[in-house]
């Protein structure tokens, strides 16, 4: 079991949290002049690193917000982003 | 007496443990199932002997070791079918092509419905199936029941079961004898089995990579091919091309050994749980993947809870039994849950990857169809569905709803 700091609510269970994935994947700004491939990387590509990873978290049983933190693929330690 | 003298001798070891040579026709990275099959493929039905296949611990150790061994071919679209069928008509001569036992049992695997949601997901891929000229019945809750007799088919649970879809040539194998058979035959052929052996990069020449770098040295390659599960995106990191994969960690775990209870598998998206009891005794049950990325082998308690939770209401026999072991393999996926097995944007790279949580039961189907891509330099027929570039020309193959989490 992951223990999540919500920058709000605290350190909590994982079970009150959905996750996000990757953290700072921008809409892009003029999807309909992206080429194909561009588009398909925004849809589909995302950093998959064995190592840090700043990924994003909704504290859905909590303050209901999303936020980002950098998390550790191999150990699950965690730091702030 | 002592009693090592009274013990047999040490049997003959299955394949020798290479020292890396300075150059192979073929590399394939990945000593697992897929790696171990796709070699064995290429030496037997190809001709191509002079191969290597690195493996960065000891052969077999990753998810070919950490599965719940269920093999099934009633995915929904003509594309999985074709691939995955091409796999279990393998599996039910390949005893015969290694000349080994596996202990395939061809017990049937039962996909449980317990909504009217499920009940016409279910439908439909038995219809899909049976135009696919597979063996898909629909099963009410009567004939469920009597088929396995330890579910609770009464509207007690708290999702009942309400039908379920059943495919009778499914079934399970034996993973260690299956990596063990197709090393064996491929050590035969002359293939070098390279264990403790990390690919740490690449050496590349415009289009064309010349050489893989090692833990044990450099090693030339006259053609490269990905067969690493769960760490496939680091080594294409590794050639500047990015995968759509997530790795995350997939659990499981035995209880202790038990008379037998239980000759089908069954499985049940729904509520996340699937069993079936080995050989030996022990029942063996998967849960879907843990949410977040993660390459540590291990995942969350919470979601083995789910998952036992789930057991024991379908199953109210399993009260007493206990959990003897969990694990967690890494399991690379895909978009659409469906695997991506090509080119790379090399001449001569190979990727056979995102097989995600259901990778097990295409060994000899991908070995065979892996193998004959990198032979011939272009993609097996039905391989070629399953190509890089499905992500950008939109041309999914969509099997969230046939593997839903659990393959």
């Amino acid at each position: 079991m992951l223990r999540i700091p919500c920058p709000h609510c605290g350190e909590r269970d994982e079970t009150e949290f959905h996750y996000g994935g990757e953290a700072g994947v921008d809409y892009p700004a003029d999807p309909s002049a992206l080429a194909d491939d561009a588009w398909a990387a925004y849809l589909f590509l995302r950093a998959n690193p064995r190592g840090w990873f700043r990924e994003r978290w909704f504290h859905g049983s909590g303050c209901r917000l999303w936020f980002a933190l950098e998390r550790h693929t191999v150990t699950d330690e965690i730091r702030s982003a | 007496m002592r009693i090592s003298d009274r013990l047999p001798d040490h049997p003959d070891f299955l394949w020798a443990d290479a020292e890396p040579r300075k150059s192979y026709d073929v590399v394939v990275i990945g000593g697992g199932g897929h790696g171990l099959a796709t070699a064995y493929y290429l030496a037997a039905h190809h001709g191509i002997t002079n191969v290597a296949v690195l493996e960065k611990g000891w052969l077999a150790g990753g998810n070919m070791a950490r599965n719940t061994t269920i093999i099934r071919s009633n995915y929904l679209w003509d594309e999985s079918a074709g691939i995955y069928e091409h796999s279990l008509k393998l599996w039910e001569t390949l005893e015969d092509e290694l000349d080994t036992q596996v202990l395939f049992s061809q017990r049937g695997v039962l996909n449980l419905a317990h909504n009217l949601a499920d009940v016409r997901e279910g439908k439909r891929r038995v219809n899909a199936n049976q135009l696919n000229g597979l063996d898909a019945q629909w099963l009410s809750p009567e004939e469920i029941g009597k088929l396995v007799p330890i579910l609770d088919v009464s509207d007690r649970p708290r999702h009942p079961v309400v039908g379920g879809t059943f495919q009778p040539r499914a079934g399970i194998a034996k993973h260690d004898y299956v990596a063990w058979g197709f090393a064996r035959a491929a050590h035969a052929l002359g293939v070098d089995i390279v264990q403790n052996c990390e690919v740490t990069g690449f050496q590349t020449s415009g289009d064309t990579v010349m050489a893989v770098e090692t833990s044990r040295g450099t090693i030339g390659c006259g053609k490269v091919a990905l067969a690493a599960a769960g760490h496939t995106a680091v080594l294409a990191g590794h050639l500047g091309v990015r995968l759509p994969l997530q790795s995350h960690p997939l659990q499981a775990l035995v209880s202790e050994l038990l008379e037998q209870v239980l000759d089908t598998v069954v499985m049940s998206n729904a509520v996340h749980v699937y069993v079936s009891q080995a050989h030996k005794g022990e029942l063996v049950m998967g849960a879907g993947v843990d949410a977040h990325v993660g390459y540590g082998q291990r995942g969350s308690f919470h979601v083995i809870e789910e998952q036992m939770a789930a057991a024991v209401e379908l199953f109210p026999i399993f009260g007493r039994a206990h959990v003897l072991r969990t694990w967690a393999g890494i399991v690379d996926v895909t978009p659409d849950a469906s695997p991506i097995v090509g080119t790379l944007p090399f001449d001569n790279a190979f990727v056979n990857c995102g097989w995600g949580t259901g990778g097990f039961k295409a060994t000899p189907g991908v070995g065979s169809v892996y193998a004959d891509t990198v032979a011939h330099g272009r993609p097996h027929e039905l391989a070629a569905p399953f190509a890089l570039d499905r992500f950008t020309t939109g041309r999914l193959i969509d099997e969230h709803g046939a593997a839903a989490v659990a393959h």
